[in-house]
């Protein structure tokens, strides 16, 4: 389903990512870890269009991302992404949040768009703020209904950029426990994220990078119990030590 | 001091008969008020656009807009009305200039200082707009398109609500600016407030109680301004303070 082959890039002479490759099966969860730094988020960024890159090929669902010729709008449509900072529009209420792309991108009458999102709103427990604006949420809620906007479109595979990162820790697990259970239906999912617990729970795979490579690419059984390199021993020993 | 004062002025019959001096200084009120709102509302649309264009990952499109900018806010008022007023008419063809200059003075007058006007503003305005815009995240852009909107439709929907509000107090002060600029049209010939106190001045030596009028017009225009930008900023509030 997501297909990237020998991708390298640079910002001028400063190379960030370099000779990445990885295949991602339909219904795959696929966790993306390794220190800060290490190309993590600039690679999944690719995968999206949003980061462009100089050497390689991407493909998503059948479609290269770095063809000149390609629609990235359409296919980010179908491409859910879930960033750091939550990333909500701060001027709509939460459901015109959920609706404003079902209706400007897939063309969905405000009616679908509004049932669509109500019922992924009430998925991620947060009905009750369907009228409230992003500034009034706790960054837990906030997170939960970015990735709620995402799912209204309906994506074959999402991807997270550290979702939990910029959260208070009292707040992580009520998203972790979001995205496990979308892992559980059979979401196709790329990750980037520190929470182990999370990759030992659903992951399939782990990406381990180091300094824009990937060094290793291993079921999450092996990454943990096993890993190869000294730089993911080391990674490992160093977070999982409390 | 030895000054009459004489507020019973503005209540008296100008020598030209048809009015009273207080019906001139409104007449000026009214050309200041037409000049810095029609200037005001082309201010906001070119300014709106170039600031946009200057934040475009296209270099050719925010190298149009940065040239713009540099000229409009790096010359002096009054020289840039002189050049509209005086020296554009002669570069045109000849048809054009002999077209402008056959037009009634005062339009003349008035459309040159609207242009100036408009044009001095709407640079002043594109860097509001880009810095507006530029102090939003870049995630929001980020965000926008990954949902799968267009360029287009992110800035639509997504970047330029949110840049708006954030520049409605620096654009409130250049709403205020235009009128008080606008005095610089006095200079072309235009009777606008401050030339209609002037003219008042020449006919009538009551210097102080003129430029008080004139001062204290300027200033309740200014506060309308402002209490109507406050209305409307609390008007765009986003609850939960958002940004």
């Amino acid at each position: 389903m997501i297909s990237i082959k020998n991708i390298s890039k640079h910002y001028g002479s400063f190379q960030v990512l370099t000779d990445c490759s990885a295949e991602v099966e339909k219904g795959e969860v696929i966790v993306i870890c390794g220190p800060s730094g290490s190309g993590k988020s600039t690679l999944i960024k690719c995968v999206n269009g949003l980061e462009p890159f100089q050497q390689g090929e991407l493909v998503v669902n059948g479609i290269s991302v770095g063809a000149p010729k390609t629609n990235l709008a359409k296919l980010r449509a179908h491409v859910g992404m879930v960033f750091q900072n939550f990333e909500l529009f701060p001027h709509m209420s939460i459901v015109d949040n959920l609706c404003i792309a079902q209706i400007k991108v897939l063309g969905r009458s405000r009616e679908e768009a509004v049932e669509r999102g109500l019922k992924l709103l009430d998925r991620v427990g947060l009905s009750a703020q369907a009228e409230k604006f992003p500034g009034q949420l706790s960054g837990g809620q906030q997170q939960r209904v970015a990735i709620a906007r995402a799912l209204a479109m309906d994506p074959t595979c999402m991807l997270f950029d550290e979702p939990t990162s910029a959260l208070d820790p009292e707040m992580v697990n009520e998203v972790l426990d979001v995205m496990v259970g979308l892992a559980q239906e059979g979401m196709t999912m790329m990750v980037v994220t520190h929470e182990m617990g999370f990759a030992r729970n659903v992951a399939s795979r782990v990406i381990f990078m180091d300094q824009g490579r990937i060094v290793e690419d291993a079921s999450k059984d092996d990454f943990f119990g096993t890993p190869r390199s000294e730089r993911a021993q080391q990674f490992l020993s160093k977070i999982l030590q409390h | 001091m030895n000054y009459h004062w004489n507020w019973a002025i503005f209540l008296t019959e100008t020598p030209s008969g048809s009015t009273t001096y207080m019906g001139w200084m409104l007449s000026g009120l009214e050309v200041t008020l037409a000049l810095s709102l029609s200037a005001w509302i082309i201010a906001l649309l070119v300014g709106g656009l170039m600031g946009v264009l200057r934040t475009v990952p296209n270099r050719w499109l925010s190298g149009i807009a940065t040239v713009y900018v540099e000229i409009f806010r790096n010359t002096p008022l009054l020289v840039q009305l002189f050049i509209w007023y005086f020296v554009l008419p002669e570069l045109l063809p000849t048809a054009m200039g002999d077209a402008i200059k056959s037009l009634n003075p005062f339009l003349q007058q008035f459309l040159a200082a609207m242009v100036c006007l408009a044009l001095f503003t709407g640079a002043r305005v594109c860097e509001q707009v880009r810095s507006g815009i530029n102090s939003l995240a870049v995630g929001q852009k980020s965000a926008g398109l990954a949902l799968g909107l267009t360029l287009p439709q992110t800035y639509r929907y997504v970047i330029l609500p949110m840049a708006i509000r954030i520049i409605l107090p620096p654009l409130t002060s250049e709403f205020l600016n235009i009128f008080k600029n606008s005095a610089v049209a006095s200079t072309i010939g235009l009777l606008e407030l401050a030339a209609q106190g002037r003219q008042l001045v020449d006919y009538t030596a009551q210097p102080y109680e003129s430029f008080i009028a004139v001062t204290v017009m300027f200033m309740v225009i200014n506060t309308v301004v402002m209490i109507l930008m406050h209305k409307v900023e609390a008007r765009v509030r986003v609850p939960g303070g958002g940004h």
